[in-house]
């Protein structure tokens, strides 16, 4: 028995390599301008992502998830970036990479669905818009005559809309995500009947051993840089990440997690070459984890986290953040990291930097419900 | 200490969610679940759609085979011998042609078993379908399977036991299947004009009609019977096919060739027969339709697939004193098996096969139509191949033969599949209520809910131990 929990715990942190979701959306636009949204789905901690350890309360919340190894790479007197994001690290010393810290959606509660809805629709409330922010802003763009390009799967909601755009898919089988895996064993685990039989089937077929090259973190980037890069092909991509709902052993998956994603980042940036250069990629979250650490070495579902603008374009080598502090009194319902940046806001500040359209404008028509105050500027170089 | 039962402790399932999912196919998410579980099955008898328009444009089997044929004599013809080359192309052809029409035919299966108002009825086709197994074993067979349910199943589902045996038996996959076409009467006058081709009884038709689809094994036949019947039912054949040269046969028929038929009268389990050519071996075949043996051998089939692996003997019981005083009338079995207890009970009775947990998979999360999923591949991986169980007895009714590891590993990579192209699209939180309503575990909604992604929550949903079952 503790055999078999060992070999199922090890299979789904040793399983890093496959964070990444089949996903990969690309709408096209005449433009020499790039812009890429990475999702990061299950609510990735901005907390561990971009450590406060200037803030006194840190080490008291945290101080058990960074344990005795480094605590990252010191961008300024209060921030240290996670060690795992070495590639980032570097971008942000080549003025390549920006931070928003304690930033969220307008989204207040705690479910990966409606904070997901919330965050790609551009809605203030879950299911209140139809289509996405991406697709309304390809909407603003001149069209081009290239029709997108087509390859089957599925289109994330941040996507759909009026617009076709187009998803490919690297591999025909998928093999089934970490946190799949990780809830049908919780569930299995209860039942006499399919407990053995999935026991067996994990052992006969190793989580890890199928990993098709196809779908590791650096094959996507290179994929997606590859689509960027055709000359009359898309300009604007959107990937899935999925496994950032670490609710135990969060320091180990974690890693992992953004090992990956600093992978596949490089990856991006050395396929696209020159195009680096006129190159914008945000990553965010639907929302952040709890402050304090939880009882298994994980975190729970919290509210504000950290966004990171990377490329060529990007204004980088700064950390934008009001910073509201880690005191108890000052948590968001004494428990979260407490918003102090609008999400929306930045959304729209990039998107409309990185196609040169109006501020103003694409605030309306991605968040019409007027909830991020002014969009945010001065994040690209112009 | 409290004494465990053998069976797991499974989740309460409400009659609604019986009445659609053990019953019927699984639920979609707009059904509304039966107000009056037992009345919503039975009403579905007067609706049934024989012929849906996913089957009607089915190609005819036998015609491909014919042209086949024809394609392979003449190649003999022009070159004057057996030119190995074009008869290679030509069998490659036709073997792909075969494939076409086989998985045209699982796809019309599909979306019959998606689009249908009478779920109950069409689960029931598919349940005889494997009863009167043809198993896609070799190409011929295999391009009949469509149409074997099609024509020989689907019209006498509401029917009498009777008439569909008989349709199945004449249909030209099985008595392609089970080598009836080449069995000759000894004492015929084909056997008379040809003696030195030597070509005699096939007695496997006869068998397995007794042994599998009629009176069930071990219920009193000898093999002097079996042998009568197979006398009997010489003759019975295809129309066009083989060395046939009779004009206007049709390869998609049943042909009585009394040429073949072995003359005489038969004595088959102390039964005198004494009629003319085709009659003879129906006229034994409705006696064995008729004989309380296979009221059993169907009763417990029936109480296996609805009421769990292990059939309950007073269902069983119940189920072919129906059969018998109805002579075999199937919606009064039926409603026998709406009306017993033991069909409802509350614990799931059965583990899904392949076919019924896809069936259930699409049809829960929405889908009418099949589109370009392509079911015939997916099922073989899944591990049951679509008729094709590989023997003429058909799959059999037991979890442990499909419920494998592998298996299991390949629904949860299909799950994603479905649930990756279906993202956001659907809302597994409010869907899985929806389709096992009142019966949807606490810790399946629980994880379900705190899936980090939509597509990893429909996923969720149809690998859950609730939805594998019904």
């Amino acid at each position: 028995m503790i055999a078999r929990r060992q070999f199922l715990s090890a299979s789904v942190l040793g399983a890093g390599a496959l964070f990444v979701a089949p996903g990969l959306a690309l709408a096209t636009v005449p433009t020499e301008r790039r812009f890429v949204f990475i999702i990061q789905r299950g609510a990735a901690d901005g907390l561990d992502i971009l450590r406060p350890y200037g803030d006194p309360a840190f080490t008291g919340l945290r101080g058990a998830l960074v344990g005795d190894d480094t605590l990252g790479t010191k961008l300024d007197g209060m921030f240290a970036l996670h060690p795992e994001l070495a590639q980032v690290a570097r971008m942000y010393g080549q003025g390549q990479a920006l931070f928003v810290h304690a930033i969220a959606s307008p989204y207040r509660d705690r479910s990966h669905f409606d904070g997901q809805n919330v965050l790609e629709t551009g809605g203030n409330q879950p299911y209140a818009v139809r289509d996405g922010w991406l697709n309304r802003l390809v909407t603003m763009l001149p069209r081009s005559t290239d029709a997108a390009i087509a390859i089957a799967a599925t289109i994330p909601t941040a996507l759909r809309g009026s617009v076709q755009v187009a998803s490919y898919e690297p591999s025909a089988l998928p093999h089934a995500a970490d946190d799949l895996m990780a809830r049908v064993t919780a569930l299995y685990d209860a039942d006499p009947q399919l407990h053995p039989v999935w026991a067996a089937a994990l052992e006969t077929n190793g989580l890890a051993a199928g990993v098709g090259a196809s779908r590791d973190p650096v094959s996507l980037g290179r994929l997606t840089a590859s689509f960027l890069t055709k000359p009359s092909g898309p300009r604007i991509a959107m990937l899935e990440t999925l496994g950032w709902d670490t609710h135990t052993a969060q320091k180990g998956r974690l890693a992992n997690q953004l090992k990956g994603l600093d992978a596949m980042l490089a990856a991006l940036r050395d396929g696209l070459g020159a195009a680096w250069s006129q190159t914008t990629v945000l990553v965010a979250t639907e929302f952040g984890r709890t402050a304090a650490v939880n009882g298994s070495g994980g975190t729970d579902h919290g509210t504000a986290s950290v966004a990171m603008l990377v490329g060529g374009a990007v204004k980088g080598g700064r950390i934008v953040s009001d910073w509201p502090g880690l005191a108890p009194a000052k948590l968001y319902q004494q428990r979260d990291l407490r918003p102090t940046s609008s999400l929306d806001g930045l959304i729209a500040g990039v998107a409309a930097e990185s196609f040169e359209l109006d501020h103003e404008k694409v605030g309306r028509t991605l968040f019409s419900q007027n909830t991020i105050g002014r969009p945010m500027s001065d994040l690209l170089k112009s | 200490m409290k004494e465990r039962s053998p069976v797991p402790s499974l989740s309460s399932v409400s009659s609604a969610a019986i009445a659609l999912n053990r019953f019927g196919l699984g639920a979609r998410p707009n059904d509304t679940p039966p107000a009056n579980p037992q009345r919503w099955l039975l009403d579905q008898f007067a609706h049934f759609d024989v012929l849906p328009a996913a089957y009607a444009t089915l190609e005819n089997a036998g015609t491909i085979i014919k042209r086949y044929e024809k394609e392979q004599v003449a190649n003999r013809q022009m070159t004057g011998q057996e030119n190995q080359a074009d008869i290679k192309v030509a069998r490659h052809d036709f073997r792909q042609d075969v494939q076409t029409l086989y998985r045209a035919a699982v796809q019309a299966r599909t979306d019959s078993a998606l689009a249908t108002e009478t779920p109950f009825v069409e689960r029931l086709v598919h349940f005889w379908s494997n009863h009167f197994c043809v198993s896609a074993d070799n190409p011929r067979v295999t391009a009949f399977v469509g149409a074997f349910e099609r024509d020989a199943i689907r019209p006498h589902v509401l029917g009498r036991f009777a008439d569909m045996a008989l349709a199945a038996e004449q249909h030209p996959a099985m008595l392609i299947y089970l080598n009836q076409i080449q069995s000759i009467g000894p004492d015929s006058n084909a056997a008379a004009r040809n003696p030195e081709r030597k070509r005699g009884l096939n007695e496997n038709l006869a068998r397995e009609i007794m042994e599998l689809h009629t009176l069930g094994v071990r219920s009193g036949y000898t093999q002097a019977d079996v042998t009568e019947f197979a006398r009997a039912l010489t003759g019975w054949s295809v129309g066009g096919l083989g060395a046939d040269k009779s004009p206007g046969a049709d390869p998609n028929n049943f042909m009585f060739r009394p040429g073949q038929h072995e003359p005489g009268v038969r004595t088959i389990l102390g039964k005198r027969y004494d009629q003319d050519g085709e009659n003879q071996a129906r006229a034994a075949l409705f006696e064995f339709a008729h004989s309380p043996a296979t009221a059993i051998h169907i009763a417990t089939k029936l109480a296996r697939h609805f009421a769990g692996d292990v059939p309950p003997p007073a269902l069983v019981e119940r189920l072919a004193t129906s059969f018998t005083t109805s002579h075999g009338d199937l919606p009064t079995v039926y409603r026998t098996l709406v009306a017993s207890r033991e069909a409802w009970v509350a614990e799931p009775t059965k583990f899904k096969t392949p076919w019924e947990w896809t069936i259930s998979a699409l049809r829960g999360t929405g889908r009418a139509q099949v589109g370009n999923i392509q079911i015939a591949g997916l099922q073989t991986q899944l591990g049951q191949r679509v008729w094709q169980p590989g023997s003429p007895a058909g799959w059999d009714d037991i979890a442990a033969s499909w419920a494998g590891s592998g298996a299991l590993l390949a629904r949860v990579e299909v799950a994603q599949r479905l649930g990756s192209s279906i993202g956001a699209g659907l809302d597994a939180r409010t869907v899985a209520p929806r389709i096992m309503p009142g019966s949807l575990s606490d810790a399946t909604a629980d994880q379900i809910a705190r899936s980090e992604s939509a597509a990893g929550a429909i996923a969720l949903m149809l690998v859950s131990p609730d939805f594998l079952r019904r």
